[in-house]
């Protein structure tokens, strides 16, 4: 009885460490100096699209929030990932929606599903740009189906409307499903992860990247900060 | 039969010279100062091509009743005199109607793209890629920014390629999706596509000008009626053409001024 008991352990313990061992990287994201003022988006040619819109909305470059926080950072384990190959059955959702991309900044996994969806009364043709993957751009009427696509390669990707100049948004594909992509106040959190060396990367659509290495050796938690200098144009 | 034919001809001819001349559908308001030329160029050109239309038609719809009955043996009789007088006179008279019609219009042509623009003409600067129009104004300093392809940057709204950290002209210009214009002062127009052929069409300026990838052009009008005007592309410019377009703002003084200065602010 005892051996079955030790058994079910180690082997718990084999299967998954993470249950026994879970330490956790955490911290926030923020920058220095003054960035670029956002800029108001004028959509009157759509005007479908601008009614939806109370107040004009504005460029979504540089998003800052309170105490120099910096969102809609993507902050990943690039190096040092357990979980590199496990492609996540659950489909990822980018919405068009308003003359907008909605989240501003989607991340996915390589070969997991990308669904585009395209809520308003107008056509949009979504771009994405990318350059190691297989560039696609798809026409897509109001009404129609989600787009369904994949991508296999690690990429950063600038996605454009080919109808709207000012819509915007980011495709970040990554070889991990552990990331996070920083809020408001600039924070993220990356739970679960074993004990192990890793490098933890920041990337931002304008300042570019910055990396991080942690270790982990139990069940804690460790802070990661990461400044960006902003730039004023 | 053949008198059949010949009376449709007429009345289709008549019916469909009716709403010409009734005025049925009148053009859009004209509120420019040089639309006037246009549209009496307009109207000379319909007056003459439609009174030649009308006379054809129903010459066509006279010889067709004349020679309805004729049976199949009769032989046609020759013209009197042989018809080469006629034709030389016929085309001498289209020929001459229509160089004339040329050369009037020339005068409505020349005032909008042979005279330069005012001395104290504003200038605006237009840029149509696909698929929308941005508009530039020189900003406080009076000078436009230089343009920097490679700076472009739509989804920051840079649509002007400008380089505000290495050039400070380009600090102040002020760039809209919309043109608004102060009435009655002349406006220099300038015309710049970011990638293929595009057209500027507004209906009620009597205006309508290609942008040509590659060349600066220039237009230049005074808008006399405030109100708001919609802008269209009409050079068919790719996928989104067909919902290309802007609006132009015609408005007083002061409008314009605070119009300026809140989007300076930005």
């Amino acid at each position: 009885m005892r051996t079955k008991q030790m058994l079910v352990a180690l082997l718990t313990l084999l299967v998954c460490p993470c249950l026994l061992f879970a330490g956790t990287v955490s911290g926030k994201v923020s920058y220095t100096g003054t960035p670029a003022k956002p800029k108001p988006i004028d959509m009157s040619k759509e005007p479908s699209c601008a009614k939806q819109h109370a107040t004009p909305i504005t460029t979504e470059t540089v998003v800052a929030g309170a105490n120099n926080a910096l969102a809609n950072v993507v902050v990943y384990i690039s190096a040092g990932a357990p979980d590199e190959g496990q492609v996540p059955q659950q489909a990822v959702t980018f919405e068009q929606k308003g003359c907008q991309y909605i989240p501003h900044v989607l991340v996915m996994h390589t070969g997991q599903e990308l669904k585009v969806l395209n809520s308003d009364q107008t056509s949009h043709n979504i771009h994405p740009l990318a350059k190691t993957n297989r560039e696609w751009n798809k026409s897509q009427p109001p009404g129609t189906p989600p787009i369904s696509e994949k991508y296999d390669k690690e990429e950063f990707i600038t996605v454009k409307c080919n109808v709207h100049p000012w819509m915007r948004g980011y495709f970040a594909v990554l070889k991990t499903s552990h990331y996070d992509v920083s809020k408001d106040d600039g924070g993220f959190k990356l739970p679960n992860l074993p004990p192990g060396k890793y490098t933890i990367t920041a990337w931002h659509e304008d300042y570019g990247t910055q990396t991080s290495d942690v270790t982990i050796t139990g069940n804690e938690t460790k802070d990661v900060t990461f400044t960006f200098k902003a730039k004023a144009y | 039969m053949g008198k059949i034919l010949a009376v449709t001809l007429v009345i289709v001819a008549i019916v469909s010279a009716v709403p010409i001349v009734m005025h049925t559908w009148p053009p859009p308001e004209d509120i420019s100062t040089h639309g006037y030329a246009i549209d009496k160029q307009m109207d000379e050109t319909m007056l003459e091509a439609g009174f030649s239309f009308l006379a054809a038609q129903l010459l066509l719809a006279l010889f067709i009743w004349q020679y309805a009955g004729r049976q199949k043996q009769d032989k046609l009789k020759t013209f009197p005199g042989g018809a080469k007088g006629l034709v030389i006179a016929a085309l001498v008279l289209v020929g001459s109607e229509i160089l004339a019609l040329g050369v009037i219009g020339q005068k409505a042509w020349a005032n909008v793209y042979f005279a330069p623009p005012d001395k104290d003409a504003m200038t605006i600067q237009a840029q149509a890629g696909q698929f929308a129009f941005y508009f530039r104004y020189p900003g406080a300093d009076g000078k436009f920014g230089g343009m920097h392809p490679d700076k472009i940057d739509e989804g920051n709204q840079n649509f002007f390629g400008l380089d505000p950290e290495n050039d400070v002209d380009s600090r102040d210009d002020i760039v809209a999706a919309e043109l608004a214009i102060p009435a009655n002062r002349q406006i220099n127009l300038m015309l710049h596509s970011k990638d293929v052929g595009h057209s500027f069409y507004v209906r009620e300026l009597r205006i309508q000008q290609d942008f040509v990838p590659g060349l600066d052009l220039a237009v230049h009008f005074t808008a006399t009626k405030p109100g708001r005007y919609e802008i269209v592309c009409t050079q068919l410019c790719g996928l989104g053409h067909y919902n290309m377009k802007a609006y132009l703002s015609v408005l007083f003084q002061e409008e314009f001024e605070k119009w300026l200065k809140e989007r300076a602010g930005q």
